[in-house]
């Protein structure tokens, strides 16, 4: 029997051992091949963040050459995750990225909520106006004009020093310059020279007026408690700048000035070619046929195609929450006792009466305050399935409902229980009531979607934001995304048509005939 | 079958019943033998139908009691809660009481086949081969062996409650219940319905009929019950009731069908 004893004892040691393995291995993996994820925004992000004319599935820009050279310092690997501007700080507080880099001005307020870096770029606010414009040409004569810029800037705060200005919140940058170029909407914009210069230089109806304003300088922002990266980062920083290597990705992009060339003590002489910003000057001024659009929307294609297949997976998902809760919801609210029904009743109204929007922002930003935390990815379903659900409980509410009592009483005369008439007779009556507006909901659930590109997923609308800044074309490639959420939703529409056919009983007496 | 002390397979005692305010029974004492067809008559509105949905536990009662089959729904007077186990206690009356409803109610999204097999196989478990077998036969004895495959939206109204009769008859119940069956059906189609329910009189069914059907009533039944805002106002066979009515609200009531 030795032996026997023996053999669970190996066993023991072999879970043991494996147990280390695999406990180590993930060890290594963290502290050897450490990931260095890095949030920013490159739907109209240029020159910082943004999508290479090119090859649009690539991610180019002075921020994107700095932090991949800080992280090569560090020996990390950097992963890109996309977060809309307003949504960068609040994410990295929610911890989904270990740093911003995103053309982040280093100011007070900010310094509050988290820390940055040393700074990597010196610049100032340009002030840009339409050609015709002859009567703006500084700060001061802004005042009761329209004034646009991005929320939450330095600009925003000048423009509000400034006083008496119409200040117009723009969330993409390409789109103040277009409105202010068609001379409708804005007086002039006030944003960060390189902006300015990516944007508005090459444009001809533009012109740049006034002296340089403000000094402000660009940094990469941490948690408030991060400071074990912050250091190592600065670190990183301070060597790339003594060995040259910020001027020379500042000058690939054109974006050396006097400014940073009097902070560092260097000549204001660009040592090296402005490749990047030429590049991107070509892409700009290229004319392209229609045949040439065809082609770039073809080379589209898989990038849509990828946000398209998230669109879906989130919806469907979300769908099924939706369902399964609503259901459940409904019957509370039905059947239940009055103080649950009440309580289902209240979720009801909460939940349709507050925007999906704000839900969303709850779920991903506000609950890790609580402690609770989770991945976009869930975090999408949960927000989405949990609204819907709502509406869905009131589509089977009224369906239920809509089915007489009497049916209900036939069934409970025939000995079945309240579960079994519901399961037997009430829902599948209720099917054929309730189809067409759950597919109404299950469509609008497929656009809503969209929204939860403020929680850091890339799904289609946010693909088509990043297509439609880089290329300038939020007309094609706008028609293109439209088309691909149609087609789809399209199956769906189609499915839920076959279903009420089938659940109608009028159909089956045409199927089957009378034969009487 | 369980059948009381005095031979009674249904036995009502005191049975009281509010909607509201408004006293719907007001004290029904009333005994049902077994293979009896037992007729309810009487002005709309005199609680007929009511006691009827009480005896199979589809309404609840206030006080009194209801004995079917040896189980018993109960309730004193003063008691203030729902009686414990209403639920259980009434399931195990609607296995042995079926019930036709006056608007048929029979399941439209269901062939009639499958409105008959439903509850034998959701219910008993029962196979589903033999349940449609049983379901043929019983098809065959209301005459409607043609329409299995049909829904009841395409049968004529008297087809739909011989339907009814069909699929309360696949739960095997000892005693059916009537709710006016054949007073949603054309003139003509009456008499079809009704014929089903002398065979099964025939063949020894306890069946209690709430209907206006005077000659079937005078023809079939074995007692007549007539009612009047919620008291029992005279009972006795059809001879009884018809030729020598005691009650002079009896005599003013059925003035009215003949």
């Amino acid at each position: 029997m030795k032996k026997g004893d023996h053999t669970p004892m190996l066993n023991m040691r072999n879970i043991i051992v494996t147990l280390s393995c695999i406990f180590f291995s993930i060890h290594a993996f963290c502290s050897e091949k450490g990931i260095l994820r890095w949030g920013s925004d490159a739907n109209s992000g240029a020159p910082y963040v943004f999508r290479d004319a090119k090859d649009p599935s690539k991610i180019i820009g002075l921020d994107v050459d700095i932090i991949e050279a800080v992280a090569e310092k560090l020996n990390m690997k950097p992963v890109f995750i996309q977060n809309q501007w307003d949504g960068l700080i609040p994410g990295l507080n929610a911890g989904n990225y270990d740093v911003v880099i995103d053309g982040l001005e280093i100011i007070d307020e900010r310094e509050q909520a988290i820390r940055f870096s040393d700074p990597y770029y010196i610049t100032y606010e340009q002030l840009v106006v339409n050609k015709e414009n002859h009567e703006i040409n500084e700060l001061k004569d802004l005042k009761g004009k329209r004034v646009a810029t991005l929320p939450a800037s330095l600009a925003y705060k000048i423009l509000e020093d400034t006083g008496d200005v119409q200040i117009k919140k723009y969330g993409e940058e390409i789109n103040a310059y277009a409105d202010l170029a068609s001379g409708e909407r804005l007086d002039a914009v006030l944003l960060d020279a390189p902006i300015a210069q990516y944007y508005a230089k090459h444009n001809a109806k533009l012109k740049f007026v006034g002296p340089n304003i403000g000094y402000m300088k660009y940094g990469i922002a941490f948690k408030q408690d991060n400071n074990a990266l912050r250091i190592k980062v600065n670190k990183a920083l301070n060597i790339l700048i003594k060995e040259g290597k910020i001027q020379t990705i500042i000058e690939k992009w054109g974006l050396w000035n006097p400014k940073m060339a009097e902070a560092w003590g260097v000549s204001v002489e660009p040592k090296t070619e402005a490749v990047g910003y030429k590049e991107y000057l070509r892409s700009m001024n290229l004319e392209r046929t229609f045949i040439d659009k065809l082609k770039l929307y073809v080379d589209f294609f898989p990038l849509l195609a990828k946000g398209a297949v998230r669109t879906l997976e989130i919806s469907m998902l979300a769908m099924v929450v939706a369902v399964v809760f609503g259901l459940f919801i409904a019957l509370i609210r039905l059947y239940a006792h009055p103080v649950l029904s009440k309580l289902a009743l209240t979720y009801v109204e909460i939940i349709r009466g507050t925007p999906l929007l704000i839900q969303l922002y709850l779920i991903f930003y506000g609950l890790p305050n609580l402690g609770i935390k989770f991945e976009p990815y869930v975090a999408a379903v949960i927000g989405l399935g949990m609204n819907y659900a709502a509406s869905e409980a009131e589509n089977y509410r009224a369906g239920i409902s809509s089915i007489p009592h009497s049916q209900m009483d036939a069934a409970f005369a025939l000995g079945m229980s309240r579960l079994e008439a519901l399961r037997h007779i009430v829902i599948p009556q209720a099917m054929r009531v309730v189809i067409p507006p759950v597919t109404n909901d299950f469509i609008a659930l497929i656009k809503d979607s969209s929204l939860v590109s403020v929680i850091t997923l890339i799904e289609l609308t946010t693909v088509y934001g990043q297509l439609a800044s880089t290329y300038f074309d939020y007309l094609g490639i706008g028609l293109l995304t439209a088309a691909m959420y149609f087609l789809i939703g399209l199956p769906f529409a189609r499915l839920s048509r076959m279903a009420e056919k089938y659940y109608s009983v009028n159909n089956k007496k045409q199927l089957k005939g009378v034969q009487s | 079958m369980m059948i009381s002390a005095t031979g009674a397979y249904i036995s009502v005692k005191n049975l009281k019943k509010k909607h509201g305010d408004l006293a719907v029974l007001c004290g029904i004492d009333l005994e049902v033998t077994p293979g009896e067809l037992t007729v309810l008559i009487g002005p709309s509105g005199c609680g007929k139908s009511t006691l009827l949905r009480c005896l199979n536990g589809l309404e609840t009662l206030d006080s009194g009691s209801i004995v079917i089959n040896g189980v018993a729904l109960e309730r004193s007077e003063d008691s203030k809660s729902i009686m414990k186990d209403f639920d259980k206690k009434a399931r195990a009356i609607r296995e042995n009481v079926g019930m036709v409803f006056q608007s048929f109610n029979l399941f439209p999204h269901l062939t009639l086949l499958e409105n008959i097999t439903k509850a034998p196989v959701v219910v008993k478990k029962m196979n589903v081969d033999l349940a449609h077998s049983q379901a043929k036969e019983l098809l065959i004895k209301v005459g409607l062996e043609r329409h299995a495959d049909h829904y009841p939206c395409q049968l004529s109204g008297g087809q739909q409650q011989r339907a009814a009769i069909a699929r309360a008859l696949a739960m095997s119940p000892k005693a059916i219940l009537y709710d006016e069956p054949t007073s949603a059906l054309d003139p003509d189609l009456v008499h079809e319905v009704l014929q089903v329910m002398r065979t099964l009189d025939d063949e020894g069914m306890t069946q209690i009929v709430v209907t206006h059907e005077m000659r079937f009533a005078r023809d079939v039944a074995d007692h007549i019950v007539h009612m009047q805002e919620g008291r029992i106002v005279e009972m006795g066979t059809p001879e009884q009731i018809f030729s020598s009515p005691k009650d002079e609200r009896t005599r003013r009531f059925l003035r009215n069908f003949l």
